[in-house]
């Protein structure tokens, strides 16, 4: 098969960026040296990446819609959906997505969930990993924005869990509250089919976390949003980022990094606390990635003005509606941290935190060739998926040049 | 031979190289390998596949198939000497060795007490050579191999052109011996005085055991040299005149 040489470029390897070309063929990262030694082959095409950033493409584990569509509103669109945001995520970097399913009810569940096909991502849009269903099973106190009404108890634990859900086929993660009654049983179920728990949108107490985690639980949901604030005496499941009954290193949590959901030094705390766990997500809503100005959105009619999206006539945000790249940027700037740091906490973080890293968040060989060419301050200027170019930004060409 | 040496002299030569000829695929340049370590797999770190892959080929655009290494892995070591000796003469001979010297004078895997007319073989390591090696191998010497497939001196001799690079205090009694003693096979290198083209690289501190005449004469040929580095087309034309 054909291989491609990208040159010219840095690339994240080893929690460093080094100056190495990227080999890949058949939509794989390959070694070059193998290839050079053993099979004695010259590359088939070369692209000069112009010293841009060659990063592991970007994986959102959680983003409610995009581009006017919402994942739990437009539950009889769940194909056009999915296809519209996943083709605009492309010029966001992020290769790979979780489309996130609120607080809904078995109907909506037993709809939508069928549609949400986990499907690996080319030049059409991103890829889906499984969807990820943040409730029924949360808090009542800590809701959020997820309707009341729909908010269930785990009466049977994981029985529960299967009824209300119907199919898990398509789900890669679910966030629950973590001190609902039977929670523990919710979580050992989900998480032997595989399905990573996240403990979130929850009143609980750093206990209830730990018992969610020794059950399995590996993840948090937006941490500081939608859960007990910190207290020094009561730190709410907030705690669990230094609990000292937890191997750390296996405990992840998603922070949206938008510059307005998470105060900058609340992110450098998370950050200087347990930087390794840290996984950027977008939490994006049906608005995003539209321009400024009015639109109707579901039921809603949203105001766009900069970087917020307000309700019309008020001044109440109704979501985020921040890109992944934007998140990157947010992140290096608030938590002063190394552009490796930032890159890693949209690829490797949430790659390992869903047990995925043998194919996806990193560009070791063997892994799918998805991968963002970056500039210096981190703005996206070419995605590729499984080694073919999905996205290049106005006036970015990378060509590729056959060898002679 | 200390490997280390020819690091940043192969960077800027590569540099050159790819900027002078624009190295392409179709480019008839084909390199061999002076030596390989006997027993280290290819994908060994410290093997001489990766060292070369990291210093020079991936740096070029070289053809696979134009790159000869000595495979210190085969099961027939002799002849897998025999066709590298095979090798260099279908691709017409060596048109430049390039190289660097251990402190012993040694060059390639030539050590102390080789024969000056030898040729690729088979050759056992000294024990400075396993010390100096076994930083590569956790510090353990039983890991370190013991033998290695080299060139040979006069593999090299027959060479078109011949530069050997020496740098540093530790090698600078070997340059001595090399240059200002005579030809003899407890310092390997210094058969290449009775070859027509010899350069020597060396920096301040390789020259530090040498007369200061003999350093004064070198320096003094600095604009020769500079002409020659300028504008080579050139200079040829004015050096066979």
């Amino acid at each position: 098969m054909p291989v491609t040489q990208f040159k010219n470029c840095r690339i994240l390897r080893d929690h460093e960026l080094v100056r190495e070309d990227l080999w890949v063929e058949n939509g794989r990262i390959i070694n070059p040296e193998e290839l050079f030694y053993v099979q004695k082959r010259p590359p088939a095409f070369q692209v000069d990446c112009r010293g841009s950033i060659v990063a592991p493409g970007f994986i959102d584990v959680q983003i409610n819609g995009g581009f006017g569509y919402d994942f739990s509103f437009d539950e009889d669109k769940t194909e056009e959906a999915v296809s519209v945001v996943a083709r605009g995520l492309l010029a966001h970097g992020v290769t790979s997505f979780l489309p996130t399913v609120i607080t809904s009810t078995p109907e909506t569940y037993r709809k939508v969930l069928p549609r949400l096909n986990k499907r690996p991502g080319s030049e059409d849009g991103a890829g889906v990993l499984g969807a990820h269903l943040e409730g029924p099973f949360i808090s009542r106190e800590k809701k959020g924005a997820h309707p009341v009404q729909h908010i269930r108890p785990l009466e049977k634990g994981f029985e529960t869990v299967k009824e209300v859900y119907g199919c898990l086929d398509n789900v890669a993660m679910v966030t629950l509250a973590p001190e609902l009654e039977n929670a523990c049983d919710a979580v050992e179920g989900l998480t032997e089919r595989g399905i990573v728990v996240s403990t979130g949108h929850s009143a609980g107490s750093i206990m209830d976390g730990e018992r969610a985690f020794k059950s399995g639980a590996r993840f948090m949901t937006h941490l500081f949003n939608a859960m007990t604030k910190f207290h020094h005496r009561d730190p709410g499941i907030i705690g669990m980022l230094t609990s000292k009954r937890l191997p750390l290193h296996e405990l992840y949590y998603g922070i949206i990094s938008d510059g307005i959901h998470t105060h900058p030094a609340a992110l450098r705390i998370a950050y200087k606390t347990h930087p390794n766990g840290l996984c950027l997500v977008t939490d994006a809503v049906a608005p995003m990635g539209l321009g400024s100005g009015r639109h109707h959105i579901g039921d809603m009619d949203v105001v766009i003005e900069g970087e917020r999206a307000l309700i019309e006539g008020t001044d109440t945000l109704c979501g985020s509606i921040v890109t992944m790249d934007g998140c990157i940027r947010h992140f290096m700037h608030s938590a002063r941290c190394t552009t490796v740091e930032a890159l890693e906490a949209a690829s490797l973080h949430p790659a390992t935190a869903l047990g995925i890293t043998a194919q996806k968040g990193t560009l070791e060989y063997g892994s799918d060739a998805d991968f963002v060419m970056l500039s210096d301050d981190v703005f996206v200027r070419a995605t590729y998926i499984a080694g073919r170019q999905v996205f290049a930004a106005p006036g970015q060409a990378f060509i590729h040049e056959p060898v002679q | 031979m200390d490997l280390r040496v020819l690091e940043s002299v192969q960077r800027r030569w590569t540099k050159r190289v790819t900027g002078m000829s624009g190295l392409n695929y179709r480019a008839r340049l084909r390199v061999l390998n002076q030596y390989s370590v006997q027993g280290l797999p290819r994908d060994h770190p410290e093997s001489y596949h990766s060292y070369m892959w990291n210093h020079l080929f991936k740096h070029i655009d070289i053809h696979p198939e134009n790159v000869n290494l000595l495979d210190g892995t085969c099961s027939d070591l002799e002849a897998e000497c025999a066709r590298y000796e095979a090798k260099i003469a279908e691709a017409g001979g060596i048109e430049l060795f390039m190289g660097g010297i251990g402190p012993d004078g040694h060059v390639a895997f030539n050590e102390p007490g080789s024969s000056l007319v030898s040729r690729t073989r088979v050759k056992t390591l000294n024990q400075d050579t396993i010390q100096a090696n076994a930083r590569f191998f956790d510090n353990d010497i039983s890991k370190v191999p013991t033998r290695a497939l080299t060139v040979g001196v006069g593999t090299v001799m027959d060479a078109n052109e011949v530069l050997i690079l020496i740098t540093g205090q530790h090698k600078a009694y070997a340059l001595h011996q090399a240059i200002e003693e005579g030809v003899n096979h407890m310092w390997t290198v210094s058969a290449f005085q009775q070859h027509p083209k010899t350069i020597m690289v060396c920096d301040e501190d390789a020259t530090l055991e040498l007369k200061v005449k003999t350093v004064k004469y070198f320096k003094e040929l600095w604009s020769v040299h500079s002409k020659q580095i300028d504008d080579p087309v050139a200079f040829e034309s004015t050096r066979h005149g």
